[in-house]
């Protein structure tokens, strides 16, 4: 397949100036409709376009348009897409990895960055962007001395409008910081809660050195959450103690500590946002093609499975259409709706990353902690 | 009932008021309640300027919170009835969920269209069950708590709203602004506004004309969390009779949403359901709509852009439902 602007290119007289030319006139990835190419201008042996889109081959090779430095790739991509990748630039028979110099969309997460393609249609998000005329929301770390796991560390959030002689909800955040670094999640929250979106609330975000291992339906973690982290943000400040009033939320193994740690303690939380949960299960035996890290998350899911219970009153679940974990996460919820809850579901055009997630959470947070928005009438 | 009722849609940065109380020859200062705005109540200048009179603001949020810091007593059990309210108001907020869910489930059957057009009734029927229903319950709930905890007899709310009637009677009407519906509903009750404001002339817009109305419903078609489906909160006090008010349609009204209208306005007939966008006005006198500029919304799926408050015909049915006379 050959993208409109390649056989341009090729129909030209492909000098210097004519491709320097043709390079001026576009904007990379060149989205068209429902197809994009992707264009690398350089010498090599050979480049790779390198992304995670389950469903497609992970290393796809760009050709060279013949008499020219130029190389392209075109594919068919959905509207409203979003998809992470890099390029492999291979030279002397070693391959490199890097952004595409000619993208300026970048997303950053915990391993590096990638570049962003969008899809016809696709448009970041406003509600992200830090808004000057939004009440910023005060920020800050503390620390809590556990006897599961001993000093821990976590962020706090406290909204603009806090007052002590009111009662907030409480929002736990899995991987809060990274959130915060990752999915923007300060800016959205100060937004949300400007816009009457999200209510005030008092956000936790935990972080884990040992999430993997924590996360995977670790009974210390379940118990750190419920018996001794959100007991002591109660002491600090005047919390709705209800189940209405908990939200717990995660992405990727987070989700799994989520839906445990709500599968351990029953109606504690009574809201879940759950992110494209890691939620491996079989059908049969008890090793997941997935690995050895994902059979206590295997044997979880399986008697959840088996035993489905309503552990919160509502559930939000999203996953992108692009990770390998759209089947897992289209399975869940099926039996989360047969136990009762309350459940909303999902799906983006987007893969197994930061702002998939930070994308889903204005749909998810005003769902689960609605703000007075359908109750102002100014 | 003597006394004139004027509903306007959101002021926003060009408001009408002032040129509304001219019309209506307010000179004297006015009583204003801003409870809507809670914490923001008493931030009143630019409102205060905007009326062109004199005005008092009533401090309605205030004075609540004086109650709920010095009757703790009092305080915990109004509480408690608003956690039970809140309860109430997310089941019966998931019962409409599951009638909308049938109402579509049904009507994509391939059958006779005479047969979907009768269970198309059933399922506004249901609506209507539901809403009656739910209205019903608050109302209960309400009147129970004002026999156990005789609101009017605790000796803080007794002396506000002995002060809140000495400045209603000092003024020449009644301004009620837009806001948190909820808390607006909720002070104004608590210091029996209208039992004190007697025949005095009623300017309201936006929350505040809402909660003059018969039925308060809560509605938005852009939600962030993506649709929704508009649901009754409780009953107004009944000053504006017979017609459901929904400020700000630019905003929160999908009014292309033929069959989503169709459905709302045979869901609340027999009153009438209009949309108030900036520069509306419906005036009542004596209970009766005497002049209107609105967009009401037709049981057809239309919409009446420049509706001037000719009544609607509504079937014997409907009325038979409005006098109370549902199953």
């Amino acid at each position: 397949m050959i993208g409109k602007a390649i056989k341009e290119l090729e129909a030209s007289a492909r000098s210097r100036e004519a491709v320097d030319a043709w390079f001026a006139a576009r904007t990379f990835p060149i989205v068209d409709g429902n197809f994009i190419t992707f264009v690398w201008r350089g010498e090599a042996e050979a480049v790779h376009l390198k992304h995670w889109v389950f469903g497609l081959p992970s290393s796809q090779s760009l050709a060279r348009v013949d008499k020219t430095d130029v190389w392209h790739l075109t594919l068919q991509l959905p509207a409203a897409s979003r998809v992470e990748y890099k390029l492999e630039i291979v030279r002397n028979g070693h391959g490199e990895w890097s952004q595409d110099p000619l993208n300026p969309n970048r997303a950053r997460d915990p391993f590096g960055g990638n570049s962003v393609a969008h899809g016809t249609g696709y448009e970041i998000p406003t509600w992200i962007q830090p808004d000057p005329g939004a009440a910023k929301g005060h920020r800050d770390e503390i620390w809590i001395d556990s006897k599961t796991f001993g000093r821990r560390g976590f962020g706090l959030y406290v909204p603009s409008r806090f007052q002590r002689n009111r009662q907030y909800p409480l929002l736990v955040v899995h991987d809060g910081h990274d959130y915060l670094r990752y999915a923007a999640l300060g800016s959205v929250l100060d937004n949300m809660i400007d816009r009457l979106e999200l209510a005030d609330a008092i956000v936790v975000f935990t972080s884990s050195p040992d999430r993997l291992r924590e996360y995977a339906d670790d009974e210390r973690h379940a118990k750190f959450l419920v018996e001794e982290l959100v007991p002591y943000i109660e002491r600090l400040f005047p919390l709705d103690a209800q189940p209405q009033g908990r939200c717990l939320m995660g992405a990727s193994f987070g989700a799994v500590a989520t839906l445990s740690t709500a599968q351990r303690y029953p109606g504690f939380f009574g809201r879940l946002l759950l992110q494209s949960g890691s939620f491996a299960f079989t059908d049969i035996g008890d090793r997941n093609h997935r690995g050895p890290l994902f059979d206590p998350v295997v044997a979880f899911m399986n008697r959840f499975r088996a035993d489905p219970k309503p552990v919160s009153e509502r559930v939000f679940v999203s996953c992108g259409m692009y990770e390998s974990l759209i089947y897992e996460n289209r399975s869940l919820v099926p039996l989360l709706l047969s136990t009762g809850m309350d459940v909303r579901y999902v799906e983006a055009r987007d893969g197994h990353n930061w702002e998939n997630w930070r994308d889903r959470l204005r749909e998810g947070l005003s769902w689960l902690m609605p703000g007075p928005f359908l109750h102002v009438y100014e | 009932m003597s006394r004139i009722v004027v509903l306007l849609g959101p002021q926003g940065p060009h408001p009408d008021i002032a040129e509304v109380l001219a019309e209506h020859g307010i000179k004297g200062r006015v009583a204003l309640v801003r409870a809507g705005y809670q914490e923001r109540e008493t931030d009143d200048a630019a409102m205060i300027a905007s009326l062109g009179v004199p005005a008092v603001n009533l401090q309605l949020h205030r004075r609540g919170v004086d109650v709920f810091r010095d009757d703790p007593t009092f305080t915990a059990g109004y509480q408690a009835r608003q956690q039970r309210l809140r309860h109430m108001q997310s089941f019966y907020r998931v019962r409409l969920d599951k009638i909308e869910d049938a109402a579509r489930t049904v009507s994509v059957r391939y059958v006779d269209p005479q047969l979907l057009e009768q269970e198309d009734k059933v399922s506004v029927d249901q609506f209507r069950h539901l809403d009656a229903d739910h209205i019903e319950r608050c109302d209960a709930l309400r009147t129970a708590f004002e026999e156990q905890w005789k609101v009017a007899e605790r000796p803080l709310i007794a002396k506000y709203r002995a002060e809140v009637k000495q400045l209603m009677e000092d003024s020449d009407a009644l301004v009620i602004s837009g806001g948190h519906i909820a808390s607006l509903v909720n002070r104004l009750a608590l210091f029996d506004v209208f039992g004190v404001a007697t025949d005095k002339p009623i300017f309201a817009w936006s929350a505040g004309a809402m909660v003059l109305t018969e039925r308060i419903v809560l509605f938005h078609d852009f939600p962030p969390y993506g649709s929704d489906i508009a649901q009754v909160l409780d009953e107004g006090f009944g000053l504006a009779p017979g017609i459901v008010v929904l400020p700000d349609p630019r905003r929160k009204l999908n009014l292309e949403a033929r069959i989503g209208i169709q459905r709302f306005a045979r869901r609340m007939a027999p009153l009438t359901c209009v949309a108030m966008d900036h520069g509306d006005r419906i005036v009542f006198t004596r209970g009766e709509i005497t002049r209107a500029d609105a967009t009401r919304l037709d049981k057809s799926g239309d919409i009446e852009p420049n509706w001037s408050g000719a009544p609607v015909r509504y079937s014997t049915a409907s009325m038979k439902w409005a006098r109370g006379e549902h199953p």
